[in-house]
């Protein structure tokens, strides 16, 4: 056993490591407001954050709908040119934003932190609390955008200058200004949040629950947070530098130009429009990793529940998480291969974006080799994750087409690339928040959702969003370029695309109207749901072992648990059971079997 | 049984799109040919691993369904599995990159013999701008830029005067001749990019961004602007034509040299400025 190596890891021990940080004092909550309202319960914080991501991405959702019917059957729903630009920036800007950043690490980093290392809750409550009360402000603010004067910004998510400031583009006015400000207030509301999860995971671990045995959830919200600590400030200044452009007139990233239709000459000079590039992609492609590396610990959570199974390769995992983290602030020229920066970068950058293949394909490999001789339960958490291990290795490896530069000049600005990243970080994303919402579920409201519905709503997400971005590559081969109003017919293309679009369209109705089936379910379920035993899943981590389902304030009783083993012993041989929760210790499992025999 | 099934007819049901599916790439129209290889050299390598990926889910969920009388395999970890997918892996980077640097080192090296023009964009249309006799580019400085000067000429540049100005989205360009596009843009960003030569590049304001291609079919071919530039950025298109000699040559006669629209406008100061220098 000793030369297997991760021994240290996977094997259990007896040991009580000694208490080294005394237990901090506890906020109580008094009132209703309190309680509720201006909570400091990283759970209640948890539940702010994501109905608020939720709702503000129903926004975004409908803005998708929209854009579809314009670009399949323009006319039916009325609207010119500039509100098809607003609404393509908006719904980017919201998904990744507000909605997928916000319930990652505001959601299920907040509720399931605390619990699944074994902390009361967060280590600074009010600051975490003022975290989502800044993060709803910014969400306000946004919506605030719609309308002024002008409308929101249609600058496109990316904000590049000079047209995301220039007359030429809608929402130039207050609209782009009210943006950034939107984004400069979620950056800090972001980092309040963000310092507690970093410093609760590394400092309010209970006793021995050593960095090596945190589930795989924790490792991948932590260094989701580490890089967004890290990217989020590239982004907060590139927005107040433009914001000074606008406003002050300096010229940070405008050069002398001409006013939109050949007008007259604007009073800037100087300026450089790629170095808001590099700032923005900067901040841009790790918040690619911010998305996914929760999605990539939750999901090896889910698969390793409903499969039985221990996550297979653990220590692989966690620093597969961990490479993909560091690699992902050395290539976000990738972003720019064709955007006339210095072209010899693009040696370097597309080496360094094929490196981080390796990493992230180990991680595909070792989710389907926990599926390999497990037992596994298709219940809808399940399914989810299912979907994407397909999607998430589609869209992965359409990446390595993007990032191999010479590969991405002909497809750069193309669907291909709207295909790639929705496929990757839009669809794979939000089928592992689904699996999770299923999965944790019972552990919030004390109920299941309808398993029915579950699967009706995992078949047609699932299907539906395979529909729309699968088919949506080939029009980038044929060099449809993205962010066009009208969908012409022109000679640039060997066969007519109105088809595709069309059935693209349909796809993508159908799928946004399944989501309804979900949020029936979520509604309908929080009363009326089946009542759930305690730890239904019979999973290993703490956050199911709370002496109350859901877990009450405190999240433990008396005594915080100790752990003895890692987060996966499923199925471990001679066990009675087919998993062992964390804070049991090998003596209590022989004893228990002891008693049987 | 029905989630494997599904796995597997989304498998399949990919593979029989790529191949028979109508939507694919208009023949390759320039030199950049290999860039069409190296991605077909990517569909294969990417696209045996998702079907492996895909294949191998189906047969685990198939195979290792669930039975409460049996019990999962308790293997944390198996090192050398580990090393030889590690392994695999980076060739396979390696087989998708080796080529695809190459190809791109040829993109980046412009060759000796390119004729270069100028694709000038704008909110919203293009212009181009020959080198005309002298087979040099004139300076340009935007704050040359007035009705008589769109381009923005430098007109103490003494190449500036025979330069070719060509006001409007038709550009014609000759067969097999090496092009070197010079961008640039007077306002906010745009793309020059025509699908069928395979090549685009940003055109950034304050700067100038090039790349090279050679036609080598005839024919009429459509520009597209490829970088979001605004409200009218889907209109922004234009036309390339790709000559044989005779037909350029005609059309090329017909263009005005920069005096020659100053003339037009009836500029005689600048008039006497390029008579100087003639």
């Amino acid at each position: 056993m000793a030369a297997n190596g991760y021994e240290d890891v996977v094997k259990g021990d007896d040991a009580v490591p000694a208490l080294e940080v005394q237990p901090q004092e506890l906020y109580h909550a008094k009132s209703f407001w309190t309680r509720y309202i201006f909570c400091q319960d990283a759970k209640v914080i948890a539940v702010q954050y994501s109905l608020t991501a939720i709702a503000i991405g129903l926004v975004g959702l409908v803005s998708s709908w929209l854009i579809r019917m314009q670009i399949a059957y323009p006319g039916v729903i009325p609207m010119d040119a500039s509100a098809y630009y607003q609404l393509v920036t908006m719904h980017g800007m919201i998904m990744v934003i507000y909605l997928l950043t916000a319930l990652f690490l505001g959601g299920f980093g907040n509720y399931l932190i605390p619990l699944m290392v074994g902390a009361r809750d967060m280590v600074f409550p009010y600051v975490n609390m003022l975290s989502y009360w800044v993060f709803l402000l910014a969400v306000l603010i946004l919506v605030a955008s719609y309308f002024v004067p002008g409308g929101p910004t249609g600058a496109g998510w990316t904000l590049y200058p000079p047209q995301a400031i220039t007359s030429g583009t809608p929402g130039s006015g207050l609209g782009i200004i009210l943006m950034i400000v939107s984004l400069a207030v979620f950056v800090v509301g972001f980092t309040m949040g963000g310092l507690n999860y970093v410093i609760t995971t590394l400092q309010a671990r209970t006793r021995g629950m050593t960095l090596m045995r945190l589930p795989l959830t924790v490792w991948g919200i932590f260094v989701a947070t580490v890089l967004a600590l890290f990217a989020f400030p590239a982004l907060l200044v590139a927005g107040i530098m433009m914001l000074l452009d606008n406003i002050l007139g300096t010229s940070f990233f405008m050069p002398a130009i001409l006013e939109a239709g050949l007008g007259e000459q604007m009073a800037y000079d100087g300026g450089s429009p790629i170095l808001f590039q590099h700032l923005f992609w900067f901040f841009g492609h790790p918040e690619v990793y911010i998305v996914a590396l929760p999605a990539f610990g939750i999901v090896s959570d889910l698969i390793s529940v409903h499969a039985r199974k221990n996550i297979f390769g653990y220590r692989m995992m966690v620093w597969a998480i961990v490479i993909i983290g560091f690699l992902s602030f050395i290539v976000w020229a990738h972003h720019m291969y064709v955007a006339g920066m210095n072209p010899w970068f693009g040696f370097f950058f597309a080496t360094t974006t094929l490196i981080i293949a390796i990493p992230t394909a180990l991680k595909v490999y070792n989710w389907v080799l926990t599926l390999w001789r497990g037992n596994i339960q298709l219940t809808v958490p399940m399914l989810f994750a299912i979907g994407f291990l397909i999607t998430f290795t589609n869209g992965g490896l359409t990446g390595l087409f993007l990032g191999n530069v010479i590969v991405d000049v002909p497809l750069s600005d193309t669907y291909f690339v709207v295909a790639h990243f929705h496929m990757v970080m839009g669809i794979a994303p939000v089928l592992v928040v689904y699996g999770a919402i299923y999965h944790w579920f019972p552990l919030i409201t004390g109920r299941f959702l309808n398993n029915r519905l579950g699967k009706i709503h995992f078949w047609i997400t699932f299907l539906g969003s395979y529909s729309i971005y699968f088919p949506m590559h080939y029009l980038g081969f044929m060099g449809v370029t993205r962010r066009y109003f009208e969908v012409f017919e022109g000679e640039a293309f060997p066969v007519s695309i109105v088809g595709i679009n069309q059935f693209i369209t349909i796809a993508a109705l159908v799928t946004g109207f399944a989501q309804l089936v979900f949020f029936y379910n979520l509604i309908v379920s929080v009363k009326h749901g089946d009542k759930a035993e305690k730890n239904p899943w019979k999973a290993c981590s703490l956050e199911w072992q709370t002496t109350e389902m859901p877990p009450g304030h405190g999240n433990f009783e008396k005594e915080l648990p100790i752990v003895h083993r890692w987060a996966y012993d499923f199925s471990v041989p001679g066990a009675n059971e087919d998993y062992i929760p964390q804070n049991i210790s090998p003596s209590e499992v022989s004893n228990a079997q002891a008693e049987k025999t | 049984m029905i989630v494997p099934i599904v796995i597997l007819l989304v498998i399949l049901g990919s593979v029989a799109f790529h191949f028979w599916s109508p939507w694919w790439w208009s023949e390759v129209a320039s030199n950049w040919g290999n860039i069409d290889s190296t991605i077909l050299l990517t569909f294969w390598v990417t696209g045996v691993v998702f079907v492996a990926v895909g294949l191998f889910v189906a047969f685990c969920v198939w195979k290792y369904r669930y039975n409460k009388d049996r019990t999962a395999d308790y293997e944390p970890e198996n090192a050398r599995l580990e090393w030889i997918l590690t392994i695999l892996t980076a060739l396979g980077v390696i087989a998708l990159l080796t080529p695809g640097l190459i190809v791109w080192n040829k993109f980046v090296t412009v060759p000796d013999d390119v004729y270069e023009i100028e694709v000038l964009g704008y909110q919203w249309g293009w212009g181009f701008r020959l080198p005309g006799q002298d087979g040099i580019l004139g300076t340009t400085d935007i704050n040359n830029i007035n009705d008589e000067n769109m381009f923005g000429l430098n007109t103490d540049d003494p190449h500036s005067f025979d330069d070719i100005l060509i006001d409007g989205d038709e550009l014609h360009i000759l067969l097999n001749q090496p092009l070197k596009v010079n961008l640039r843009s007077l306002d906010v960003l745009h793309d020059f990019y025509v699908p069928q030569f395979r090549a685009k590049m940003d055109m950034i304001p304050g700067m100038i961004t090039s790349y090279w291609f050679t036609p080598i079919k005839t024919g009429s071919f459509e520009i597209l602007c490829a970088e979001y530039c605004g409200t009218a950025h889907y209109a922004m298109l234009g036309t390339v034509l790709v000559d044989e000699k005779d037909d350029y040559d005609e059309w090329l006669n017909e263009q005005m040299t920069f005096k020659e629209t100053l003339a037009l406008n009836k500029n005689n100061d600048l008039i006497k400025v390029a008579s100087k220098n003639d």
